[in-house]
C-alpha cells in the first residue's frame, strides 16, 4: 500500500514540478499566481488544490531549482513571496521536459502504432 | 524551545495566509458576499493544516518535530502520574545503578588487563604439591633457578616473596612494621616496570654480600618521605640495618597488593643455600612469553624441567609437576566466583526492575487501548504510535540513568570500602566503557520497558481491540495474558535470587558458628617481630620471649597469656615436610604438616584442650627443646592406632636436629587455620627451640580484654623502646576479618533478593488490582446471580496466585541449575540445601498470596448494585 502511494505522488509530483518550472520561466510569480495559471492553461483540465503547489515549491527551493523572496505585488499593494527560477531549475526544466516527451512517444508508440507508419 | 523551523513556520505561515487572503479577495471580486468567499477560497485550497504539515514534511525535520512532539507527550502524561512516574524511575534507578556498579567492579578487576608492559604475555608458574591437591603452590629456589634456564619459550623470568620487616626511625618517624616483599632484579624487567624516581635494582645488588638497596612503593615515599624527590641516594633503616633508596616505584604500582610499602633483592634478602634449594616452596614466579609462544606451551616445558628435577634428586621433598596460568587469572581467581555472583544477581534485579515497569506499562497502554484503536482505525501509523508508548518508557530510562549513574559510583565507593580484600579493588574506575555499558543499559530498560507493553498493538488487527474494548466483561484480557506471562517471569527469577541468598546466608551462619578448636571470646592478639640484627643469638631471642610473656602474664587482668607463630584462624604460618623413624613405611610419598612455634603456656591461654600426653615445660628450651605437640588429625592420618606418643617425628625445618627427630610428648585438640578451610594435620614445636623471629601474643581475659591493648603494647616499648607491634585486634576481630568477604556477599546477595521479593509482590498486587477492576462488571453479575463472598474472595485468590505457583516452579527448577555456579563459595552447605529451597518456596508463596489478598477481598466487597452501574 505505501508502495502504491509512492509511486503515485511522484508521478504526478515529478508532473507539478516541471509545470511550475515551465511556469515560472515566465518570470517571478507567487503560490497562487502559479496555481491560477496552470489551471487556467489546462482550461481547469488539471482540477488541483493550489495548497498542493506549496509542498512542491518548498521541496524545489530546497533542491536549489528555485529561489524565493518577499515582494510587494505592484497591482495589490502588499508582499507576496515570488518564486524565481535558478539555472539549475532552467537545466532541470531540460531534463524533465525531454525526459516527459519520451515518455509521451513512448506511450504514444504504443497506444496509435499505425500513426507512427505514416 | 526554538527549533530551527520556527523561523520557516512563520514564513510559511505569511505565505499561506497572503495567498489565501488574495483567492479570498478574487472570489469576492467575481461578486461572492464575504461568507461564501471564504467557503469558496478554502475550497480552492485545500486543507491549510494538511498542506501545512506536507509542506514541513519537506524540511526533512519532520522527524524532530514528532520526537519533540512525542517527548512533550509523555512527559506530560508521566507528570500527570506522578507516583507511577516516581516508582518506576526508583525501580529502575536501582537496576541501574547497581548493575553499572557491579560492571565497574567485574571490568576493573577480571576484565581489565594488568596494567604492566603488554600483559597478555605474562604468566605465572607455580609447583603441584600432594599430588595436584594444590595445584598452584609456592615455588622453591632451586627448582625457579633451574626453570630460568630451561624454558625456551620464556623471555625472561623473575621471583618474589613477601614478608614483614622493621622499618626503624629515622628522622624523628616512629618505627614501624611494614608488609614489604623481596623480588629479583628481573622481576622489574618482566613485568616491564620503569621506576618513576630513580633507577631499578641492579643485578649486582641482587646477590648476597652486596651493600643493602631498595626501592620504595609510590604510597610510602609520599606518606613517610613526604614525596621527598631527594631521596634517592638516601640511606633507610630497614630491620637495624642500612638500606639505600634506589628508586621509587610509580603509584599505579601496586603489586602483589597495596600493603607491599618496599621492596629489596631477593638474593640480597635471602640466604644463597636457601634460594638454590629446590626443597623450600616459598616464592611466587613471573614469567613472560617469547612472542608468538603460548601458555600450554610454557605449561609443558615447566613441568618437563620439574620433572627432570624431581627424577634427579634423591629428595622427596622435590614437586613432581609444575603448573602455569596467565598472570590476570593468578592475581583475580579468587575475586572471580563472587562477583559474577554478584553481576548475575544485579542483572536479576534489573530483569525484574524492568519488567516490573513494563507491566505497570502494559496497564495503562490497556487503558488506553480505546483512544489507541480509534486512531489506527483513523489511520494513524502503528510506528507512530508504538514510537509515542516507547517515548514513554525512554524518558523513564533516562530520568533512571541520570540518577543511577552517580549512584553507582558511590556505591562503587562502598564496595571498595567494604571489600578492600578483594584483588585489584583499588584500581577500580569508572572510564568510556562503563559509560558506554550504562547508556546501553539505559537503552536496554528503555527497549524492555517499553516494547513489551507494545506488542499487543503490533500484534493482530486493531479493529478487533475496538471491539474488545467497547464492550465490558473481556476488557483487555490480552493485556492481563500479558501481564502474568511477566509475573511468571518474575516470580521464577526472585526465586532464583532468594535460593541464592538463602544458600550463602546459610554457608555464612555455618562459618560464623564453625569451632576453629580453641576459644575466640575474651583474647587479645597482637604481632611483633625481632630484628635479627639486634637479637643476633637463640638465646637472646628466647629470652625476649620469655621474659615478655611472663611480665605480661602478671599484669593486671589478664588471665592468661601465651605465645605462637600462628593463632588459629589467622592464616596458613606455614608447614614443613618430616618422616616419622618408627614409620619408614610412610616413606615414598611427601608428607608435609603444618608448622607452628609455641611457648609452654599457650595451649591453655587459648583454651586448646590436651587430648593425650602433656604440653611442653619450660626447662624445653634450646637444644634441650626435643619434643613435639601434635594435632588429633596428625595422629588420625598418620597414627592410625592412635599410639601417636613417644613415636619421633624428624622435620626439615630443624635439618638433622635433634637425632632421632623430636618426640611426641603431647596430643592436642584440632584448630583451623581459616574457617574457610580444612583443618591440617599441625606440629607444635617449641617456641624457646628458637628459629622463630616473629610471633602472636595471645591474651586472654575475663572480660573487657581490649583495655589490655595499651598496658601490653606499654610493657614491650619498656623491654625494647625501637619495637613496633602490629595487628592489635581481638580474637574475633580477626576472625570477623576472615568471614567479612563471606558476609558482604552473602548480604548483597541477599539485598538484591529482598529487592526482587518486593517488586515482584507490587507486581503481583498491580496485576490483581488492574483485574478486579476490569472485572467488576462481570463480578457483580456475577454477585447478582448469587455468588457468594468467599466464592469471589477465592477464584479472585486463585487468579493471583497461579501465576505465583507456576513462577516458583519455573523458579525452582532453574535454581536448581543456578546453585551449581555458587557451589565453590558454600561452606559446610549443599546446593540443594532442602531447608532453603523450602523455606525459600514457603515464603514466596506467602508473599504472593498477601500481595493477592487486598485486591480480592476488596473484590469480594463489592457492592454488586454499584458494580453493575460501574458498567
Amino acid at each position: 500500500m505505501v508502495k502504491e502511494t509512492t509511486q503515485r505522488s511522484s508521478l504526478l509530483q515529478g508532473t507539478l514540478d516541471m509545470l511550475i518550472l515551465r511556469t515560472l520561466l515566465y518570470g517571478a510569480a507567487h503560490g497562487h499566481q502559479i496555481g491560477k495559471h496552470i489551471q487556467a492553461t489546462t482550461n481547469d483540465f488539471l482540477q488541483m488544490q493550489h495548497g498542493s503547489l506549496y509542498p512542491a515549491l518548498h521541496r524545489m527551493e530546497k533542491k536549489g531549482w528555485i529561489t524565493a523572496k518577499w515582494e510587494t505585488a505592484p497591482d495589490r499593494n502588499r508582499e507576496f513571496k515570488y518564486y524565481r527560477l535558478t539555472p539549475e531549475g532552467k537545466k532541470q526544466l531540460v531534463v524533465e521536459e525531454s525526459q516527459w516527451k519520451q515518455m509521451a512517444e513512448a506511450v504514444a508508440r504504443v497506444m496509435w502504432p499505425a500513426a507512427e507508419e505514416n | 524551545m526554538k527549533f530551527p523551523t520556527s523561523k520557516r513556520n512563520a514564513d510559511l505561515e505569511r505565505e499561506l495566509r497572503a495567498d489565501l487572503e488574495l483567492e479570498e479577495e478574487e472570489q469576492r471580486e467575481n461578486g461572492l458576499d464575504a461568507e461564501a468567499a471564504k467557503h469558496a477560497a478554502l475550497r480552492a485550497f485545500g486543507n491549510p493544516l494538511l498542506i501545512r504539515e506536507q509542506t514541513r514534511a519537506t524540511w526533512g525535520w519532520d522527524w524532530l518535530d514528532s520526537l519533540w512532539r512525542n517527548i512533550r507527550y509523555g512527559m506530560r502524561t508521566l507528570l500527570r502520574t506522578p507516583g507511577f512516574a516516581l516508582v518506576a524511575i526508583a525501580v529502575m534507578t536501582l537496576g541501574i545503578s547497581t548493575n553499572v556498579a557491579m560492571f565497574t567492579v567485574v571490568r576493573n578487576v577480571l576484565l581489565k588487563p594488568l596494567p604492566f608492559h603488554e600483559p597478555e604475555q605474562l604468566i605465572q608458574l607455580y609447583e603441584q604439591l600432594n599430588n595436584g591437591k594444590r595445584p598452584y603452590s609456592y615455588v622453591a629456589g632451586g627448582m625457579y633457578a633451574t626453570w630460568k634456564n630451561n624454558m625456551p619459550s620464556v623471555e625472561q623470568m623473575g621471583i618474589y616473596g613477601t614478608d614483614s620487616n622493621n622499618l626503624a626511625d629515622d628522622g624523628g618517624q616512629l618505627p614501624e612494621r611494614i608488609r614489604y616483599a623481596e623480588g629479583s632484579w628481573d622481576l622489574f624487567t618482566t613485568l616491564g616496570v620503569t621506576p618513576e624516581l630513580g633507577r631499578l635494582f641492579a643485578k649486582d645488588e641482587d646477590k648476597h654480600g652486596a651493600p643493602g638497596t631498595v626501592m620504595l612503593t609510590h604510597s610510602l615515599w609520599m606518606r613517610r618521605y613526604g614525596g621527598d624527590r631527594n631521596i634517592i641516594g638516601k640511606t633507610i633503616q630497614l630491620n637495624a640495618q642500612p638500606y639505600t633508596v634506589v628508586g621509587v616505584l610509580p603509584a599505579w604500582f601496586m603489586y602483589p597488593d597495596t600493603e607491599t610499602q618496599l621492596w629489596a633483592p631477593i638474593y640480597h634478602e635471602q640466604d644463597p643455600k636457601l634460594m638454590q634449594s629446590p626443597e623450600v616452596h616459598n616464592y611466587f614466579v613471573i614469567a613472560r612469553l617469547k612472542q608468538g609462544a603460548t601458555l600450554s606451551q610454557a605449561l609443558s616445558e615447566v613441568d618437563t624441567v620439574t620433572k627432570r628435577v624431581h627424577q634427579n634428586s634423591s629428595s622427596r621433598f622435590v614437586s613432581n609437576n609444575a603448573n602455569a596460568r596467565s598472570m590476570l587469572e593468578g592475581v583475580v581467581h579468587d575475586a572471580r566466583t563472587q562477583l559474577y555472583v554478584l553481576f548475575g544477581a544485579t542483572g536479576c534485579v534489573l530483569l525484574i526492575a524492568c519488567l516490573n515497569v513494563a507491566n505497570l506499562l502494559v496497564a495503562r497502554s490497556a487503558a488506553r487501548r480505546k483512544e489507541i484503536s480509534i486512531r489506527a482505525s483513523l489511520g494513524g501509523s502503528r510506528w507512530k504510535l508504538l514510537a509515542e508508548q516507547v517515548t514513554e518508557s525512554v524518558l523513564l530510562a533516562m530520568a533512571a540513568g541520570a540518577l543511577g549513574i552517580p549512584l553507582a559510583w558511590m556505591e562503587v565507593r562502598w564496595l571498595m570500602v567494604a571489600r578492600p580484600d578483594m584483588a585489584r579493588i583499588d584500581s577500580v574506575q569508572m572510564d568510556g566503557t562503563v559509560i558506554v555499558f550504562a547508556v546501553g543499559i539505559v537503552i536496554l530498560c528503555a527497549v524492555l520497558a517499553g516494547i513489551i507493553p507494545s506488542m499487543t498493538l503490533l500484534r493482530g488487527p486493531l479493529l478487533e481491540n475496538l471491539q474488545e474494548a467497547s464492550r465490558g466483561s473481556s476488557k483487555g484480557l490480552s493485556a492481563a495474558r500479558l501481564r502474568k506471562a511477566l509475573l511468571v517471569t518474575e516470580v521464577a527469577v526472585t526465586m532464583v535470587l532468594l535460593v541464592s541468598a538463602g544458600l550463602l546466608l546459610k554457608s555464612y551462619r555455618q562459618m560464623r558458628s564453625t569451632d576453629i578448636g580453641c576459644t575466640t571470646q575474651n583474647v587479645l592478639t597482637m604481632r611483633l617481630g625481632l630484628p635479627d640484627v639486634k637479637y643476633k643469638t637463640e638465646q637472646q631471642v628466647t629470652a625476649f620471649y620469655s621474659q615478655l610473656i611472663e611480665r605480661i602474664r602478671v599484669l593486671p587482668g589478664v588471665t592468661a597469656a601465651g605465645l605462637s607463630t600462628a593463632l588459629p584462624g589467622q592464616g596458613y604460618g606455614g608447614d614443613s615436610p618430616f618422616t616419622i623413624p618408627e614409620n619408614p613405611s610412610l616413606g615414598q610419598m611427601q608428607h608435609v604438616a603444618m608448622v607452628r612455634g609455641v611457648d609452654p603456656g599457650y595451649f591453655k591461654s587459648v583454651q586448646i584442650p590436651l587430648r593425650q600426653g602433656r604440653f611442653f615445660e619450660d626447662r624445653e628450651r634450646l637444644q634441650n627443646a626435643r619434643s613435639v605437640i601434635v594435632s588429633e588429625s596428625f595422629v588420625h592420618q598418620y597414627f592410625p592406632n592412635g599410639d601417636a606418643l613417644g613415636k619421633h617425628i624428624q622435620a626439615t625445618s630443624f635439618g638433622s636436629f635433634p637425632d632421632g627427630g623430636f618426640e611426641i610428648v603431647g596430643v592436642v585438640g584440632n584448630t583451623l587455620w581459616h574457617l574457610d578451610e580444612q583443618e591440617g594435620a599441625t606440629m607444635y614445636f617449641p617456641l624457646y627451640y628458637g628459629g622463630w623471629n616473629s610471633v602472636t601474643i595471645a591474651v586472654r581475659a575475663d572480660h573487657n580484654v581490649e583495655s589490655l591493648a595499651l598496658p601490653v603494647q606499654k610493657l614491650i616499648a619498656q623491654m625494647d623502646p625501637g619495637l613496633p607491634v602490629a595487628n592489635v585486634l581481638t580474637m574475633e576481630q580477626s576472625l570477623g576479618k576472615a568471614t567479612m568477604d563471606a558476609n558482604v556477599t552473602s548480604m548483597l546477595v541477599l539485598a538484591f533478593a529482598v529487592i526482587s521479593l518486593i517488586l515482584a509482590a507490587v507486581g503481583l498486587y498491580g496485576v490483581l488490582s488492574y483485574l478486579v477492576t476490569q472485572r467488576t462488571g462481570e463480578i457483580g453479575i456475577r454477585m447478582a446471580l448469587g455468588a457468594q463472598r468467599q466464592d469471589v474472595l477465592r477464584q479472585m485468590l486463585l487468579d493471583g496466585i497461579r501465576p505465583a505457583l507456576l513462577g516458583v516452579i519455573v523458579g525452582l527448577g532453574a535454581s536448581a541449575a543456578c546453585v551449581q555456579w555458587i557451589r565453590s563459595m558454600l561452606y559446610g552447605t549443599k546446593p540443594l540445601d532442602p531447608a532453603v529451597f523450602a523455606s525459600v518456596t514457603g515464603l514466596l508463596l506467602a508473599v504472593a498470596a498477601f500481595a493477592c489478598f487486598l485486591p480480592a477481598w476488596h473484590a469480594a466487597r463489592l457492592n454488586p448494585m454499584e458494580a453493575l452501574r460501574n458498567e
